[in-house]
């Protein structure tokens, strides 16, 4: 087997501390990376061996957990997807999430995204009752299609990161909390879209979004969260007509 | 759990100089004008064509001047851009579902290329 290869890495690290400062800084580490190494393996390295004091979020090391959403480079990414080997220039800066209050270094509060997420009910909400005597809901292969890219969101808010709309309103709603609104409406077994609607129809909910389409881009994923978005206006523009022009329509 | 979070100000005026697929969607965005403008000048031609014939062929003149064909071809460009970032963004807004797939995006985006060459041909011919 050859000699693993290792590549000195200057990685640019936004620093911040409630306790001492009033503004962020940045500090540089010089990193000695394997070539396989993704951006959160050097931040360990660091805490490891440079410097304990340093905090940032992570936890599954394999895209599925979402805690260690940052900026890498200006991009929100998984630190934990950002090869290294990608950066040829040698030199990367990580910073915590854009749009997101920093708490400390690259640890953003979340707090926003949680309640947002709660309002929109992200959760099946049955169309009738059954006892469970009944058996299971049944869905077929084509119904679960319908609306499955949208399960795969692990809640890392790199599509809120991305989103200018996001960043000048951040009363807006957002990509991921509307995605979610979107995968149960579509699901067979649910009945909830109502209820979801007086959230997610609002001003401040799917009106906001602009499609100006980051989101999509930046998903590690690969869900589609504007495309999701844009399906809800189609909908919502469907409901005001029926309720305007077809009133006889309404249940 | 600290009391005093740091925010990072956006700025209103230049947040879209920050990255590409910003100003991309600023140059989609920025095409709009240019249609308006263009709905404004048929605006101007409807006003001309009630005022009688010799307002109308006035209008019909200064689109001929080198100014108007100028401004007719730079929306013409425009408009063919604004039509094309909304055309390749179609499959993400009306996904068609057959069966269990879903029908290539490619396919809907080439359907929509399909119907505009269709209209323009027949607007083209009526033209004639």
């Amino acid at each position: 087997m050859s000699e693993l290869q290792k590549r000195q890495i200057q990685l640019e690290v936004l620093r911040y501390n409630p306790e001492t400062d009033t503004a962020p800084r940045y500090q540089t580490y010089s990193v000695p990376c394997l070539e396989e190494w993704v951006v959160l393996d050097a931040l360990n390295y660091i805490k490891d061996h440079l410097d304990p004091t340093l905090s940032y979020r992570w936890s599954c090391h394999m895209a599925v957990c979402g805690s260690c959403g940052m900026m890498v480079n200006g991009e929100p990414k998984l630190a934990c997807k950002a090869f290294i080997h990608e950066y040829k220039e040698g030199q990367i800066k990580v910073e915590p999430m854009a749009n997101f209050p920093i708490e400390r270094d690259l640890v953003t509060s979340v707090e926003d995204f949680i309640t947002k997420l709660a309002s929109v009910k992200p959760y099946l909400i049955p169309k009738e009752d059954k006892p469970i005597s009944a058996g299971e809901f049944k869905q077929t292969p084509a119904e679960l299609k319908k609306f499955k890219q949208y399960t795969l969101c692990i809640n890392c808010m790199l599509c809120y990161a991305a989103c200018p709309q996001y960043a000048l309103v951040p009363e807006f709603l957002g990509p991921a909390a509307i995605s979610m609104a979107h995968r149960y409406n579509q699901d067979s077994r649910d009945g909830g879209r109502d209820q979801r609607q007086e959230v997610v129809a609002s001003d401040e909910g799917v009106w906001e979004c602009s499609f100006v389409g980051a989101c999509s881009e930046v998903c590690p994923k690969h869900v589609d969260p504007a495309g999701a978005l844009q399906q809800v206006k189609v909908a919502s523009t469907i409901d005001w007509y029926k309720e305007h022009l077809m009133p006889w329509m309404k249940k | 759990m600290n009391s005093k979070p740091y925010v990072r100000e956006v700025s209103k005026t230049t947040w879209f100089l920050s990255h590409p697929r910003y100003k991309r969607y600023m140059a989609r965005e920025v095409t709009c004008i240019f249609i308006f403008a263009y709905t404004f000048l048929l605006v101007w031609g409807l006003g001309a064509l009630a005022n009688g014939p010799e307002a109308f062929s006035g209008f019909v003149e200064s689109l001929r001047s080198p100014l108007g064909v100028l401004f007719s071809l730079a929306v013409l460009v425009v408009t063919v851009y604004h039509s094309l970032s909304w055309f390749i963004v179609t499959p993400q807004a009306m996904p068609i579902q057959r069966g269990e797939e879903f029908v290539p995006g490619n396919i809907i985006v080439n359907a929509h290329y399909g119907a505009w060459a269709v209209v323009s041909l027949i607007i083209l011919i009526w033209g004639i």
